[in-house]
């Protein structure tokens, strides 16, 4: 087990380290710099500006001279918010994100898991058939179709929700259902196909044989084993959402991280750029890292070795 | 190759019949409808913000542009760039999960995991700073080739480039497992006893047995690749104005609705279009599946 976690660490340190290594090289190949505006820089002035962001030297020393700060922790200042740290635009904004991305990832979640077995339970039935047809839909439609739609309908023409903009419970109903729709979907598939496989099993069968009811059957008995591939969709789940979040707080106009990544790459703005992905990468691998160890505690019969 | 038994069994599922239909008309409109009207209509006009009417059937937008030929040549960027990613990601997808499946044991074992890490992170994202890093570099060398389509198209290239790269997970996966059964069948074992190579092996006999999932699959990478086109349209990092594609349209419909006043046309119009599209293709992709995987029909 301990061997196990630290074998996953050194890899999730491998893959971070490539990452940023990346993300490095490929800010720094892109033409232009930081400051290229509408007006020229003085040459001394420029030189200068590099020094104090540290842009000057090979592009070797740069790239250790980047690691090294990151080792400690330091992000870096951003070139076009002058004066702000990264580490203070992320401890701003990464709050706000986190709480959309968290809730539509407990919608997604459960809102999956409910409707696929549902679709299980009565298998080749309307329900059935509607579960999955609006999965389907849900699927297809990407969250700058349903986000402004929605925004236009609930907000604008009914009045029932705020348009946009951040602040109480109200305003984070809209874009958590947005951000969390797609990702339902493909959870109830997954949970529909896998739910209908388990029921089959033998353990099923001496459970409905022992006279239990049919939902102690399904929600204590099946669901256990049948919630396995869900549990291995929610690492990738967690990387759709954090994408998906820039859209929806580009669409309802929440100041969270999003905005900033969009602006950060028409910037030029490498180091908040880099800090970005870093720590969007980080949340990731080390997510992915939490599931592979609750999948194997959730099924003993599967020896964590990988 | 796809087998006709595959079709017939599509082509009693209503939906999927519904959903061709939907999809061959959707593309001839993009296709062939703005050779049908005049292309002024796609010029900034004085008629700014029109409502529907029967002269402008979609309205028209800020610049007194035609709503509708904007949809259908944004369409045929937007199906473009769908259709050619999907092909990008078909070749790569199919050759990774053919070398994989076939070598099996370690390499296997090595080329699976790359594919686990890469589902894993948010590879949209390295996309969005790839098409910048690379545009100004693909623009310069095709002017100094002297290629004045690919300077006006540039983005469009390297979209459908790095789209078609990170959309090849699925496709790898799916043809590894395919080539794991299909390599332990007779016809492998004999094509190897007659001393064939394996080049021979992978391209002359497994490939053929493999065209008609890998066609499926293609249905549903299409779907998937415009939708990553559109992302970066919507946000402002993928096709550029004056240029447009159906995510650059939802971005200006988007901006254009507020609680003062709302052109909804601007709106409505473009989702309309590529949602149609989008379900068309993915509720096709599925009955595809389903005809052609007999056991995960219930």
């Amino acid at each position: 087990m301990i061997a196990t976690l630290a074998r996953r660490l050194i890899g999730l340190v491998a893959v971070l380290f490539c990452v940023v290594s990346i993300t490095f090289l490929l800010i720094r190949i892109s033409p232009g710099g930081p400051f290229d505006g509408e007006r020229k820089i003085p040459p001394a002035i420029e030189k200068q500006l590099l020094q104090k962001y540290k842009l000057d030297g090979t592009l070797w020393q740069q790239y250790s001279g980047y690691i090294s700060d990151l080792l400690r922790g330091d992000l870096r200042l951003s070139t076009k918010y002058r004066n702000r740290s990264v580490n203070e635009i992320l401890a701003q904004t990464l709050p706000v994100t986190l709480a959309l991305g968290g809730t539509a990832f407990l919608i997604a979640t459960f809102a999956g898991i409910w409707l696929g077995t549902i679709a299980a339970m009565h298998r080749q039935t309307w329900r059935d058939h509607a579960a999955m047809f609006a999965a389907l839909a849900a699927i297809s439609l990407p969250s700058y179709i349903t986000g402004p739609l929605f925004i236009l309908l609930f907000a604008l023409m009914l009045g029932w929700l705020p348009a946009g903009g951040w602040g109480g419970l109200s305003h984070l109903v809209l874009p958590a259902i947005v951000l969390a729709a797609p990702a339902a979907a493909v959870i109830a598939r997954l949970m529909r196909g896998s739910m209908v496989e388990t029921l089959q099993q033998d353990f099923v069968r001496t459970a409905r044989a022992k006279g239990l009811r049919e939902s102690t059957v399904v929600y204590r008995h099946a669901l256990r084993i049948a919630v396995l591939p869900v549990v291995s969709y929610l690492g990738p789940l967690a990387a759709h959402l954090l994408t998906g979040s820039i859209v929806v707080e580009t669409v309802f106009h929440i100041p969270g991280a999003g905005g900033f990544f969009v602006h950060s790459i028409l910037n030029r703005d490498g180091f908040l750029l880099g800090g970005m992905v870093i720590v969007y990468c980080t949340m990731l691998v080390a997510f992915n890292l939490a599931v592979d160890l609750a999948y194997g505690w959730l099924d003993r019969r599967i020896k964590s070795d990988a | 190759m796809l087998d006709p038994r595959t079709i017939r069994r599509a082509a009693k599922n209503p939906a999927a019949m519904v959903s061709a239909a939907l999809l061959i008309a959707m593309v001839c409109a993009c296709v062939f409808g703005p050779m049908f009207m005049p292309a002024s209509l796609g010029d900034p006009g004085p008629n700014q913000y029109a409502p529907p009417s029967w002269e402008h059937p979609f309205g028209t937008d800020l610049n007194g542009r035609d709503v509708l030929y904007r949809v259908l040549t944004g369409g045929r960027v937007s199906l473009l760039v769908g259709l050619c990613g999907a092909l990008v990601s078909l070749f790569i997808g199919t050759l990774w999960g053919l070398v994989a499946g076939y070598a099996g044991g370690r390499v296997d074992a090595l080329m699976m995991r790359f594919v686990d890490i890469l589902y894993s992170v948010p590879r949209l994202i390295f996309i969005l700073i790839a098409i910048n890093a690379f545009n100004a570099g693909l623009q310069e060398w095709a002017s100094r080739e002297g290629l004045a389509w690919l300077v006006q198209s540039s983005r469009i290239a390297i979209l459908i480039i790095t789209l078609g790269f990170i959309e090849w997970l699925t496709m790898a996966r799916i043809v590894r497992g395919q080539v794991l059964s299909l390599k332990e069948r007779q016809f492998v074992a004999a094509a190897r006893a007659l001393g064939q190579s394996h080049f021979k092996i992978l391209f002359r006999h497994l490939l053929p047995n493999l065209l008609g999932i890998v066609l499926v699959y293609l249905t549903l990478t299409i779907p998937a690749v415009i939708i990553d086109e559109s992302f970066l349209s919507f946000l402002g990092l993928g096709i550029q104005a004056p240029q447009a594609s159906w995510g650059s349209l939802l971005a200006d419909g988007a901006g254009a609705i507020n609680p003062v006043r709302s052109f909804w046309w601007l709106l409505v119009f473009p989702a309309g279009a590529m949602a149609l599209t989008l379900l068309a293709l993915n509720f096709l992709g599925d009955a595809l599946r389903d005809a052609f995987d007999t056991r995960t029909r219930d």
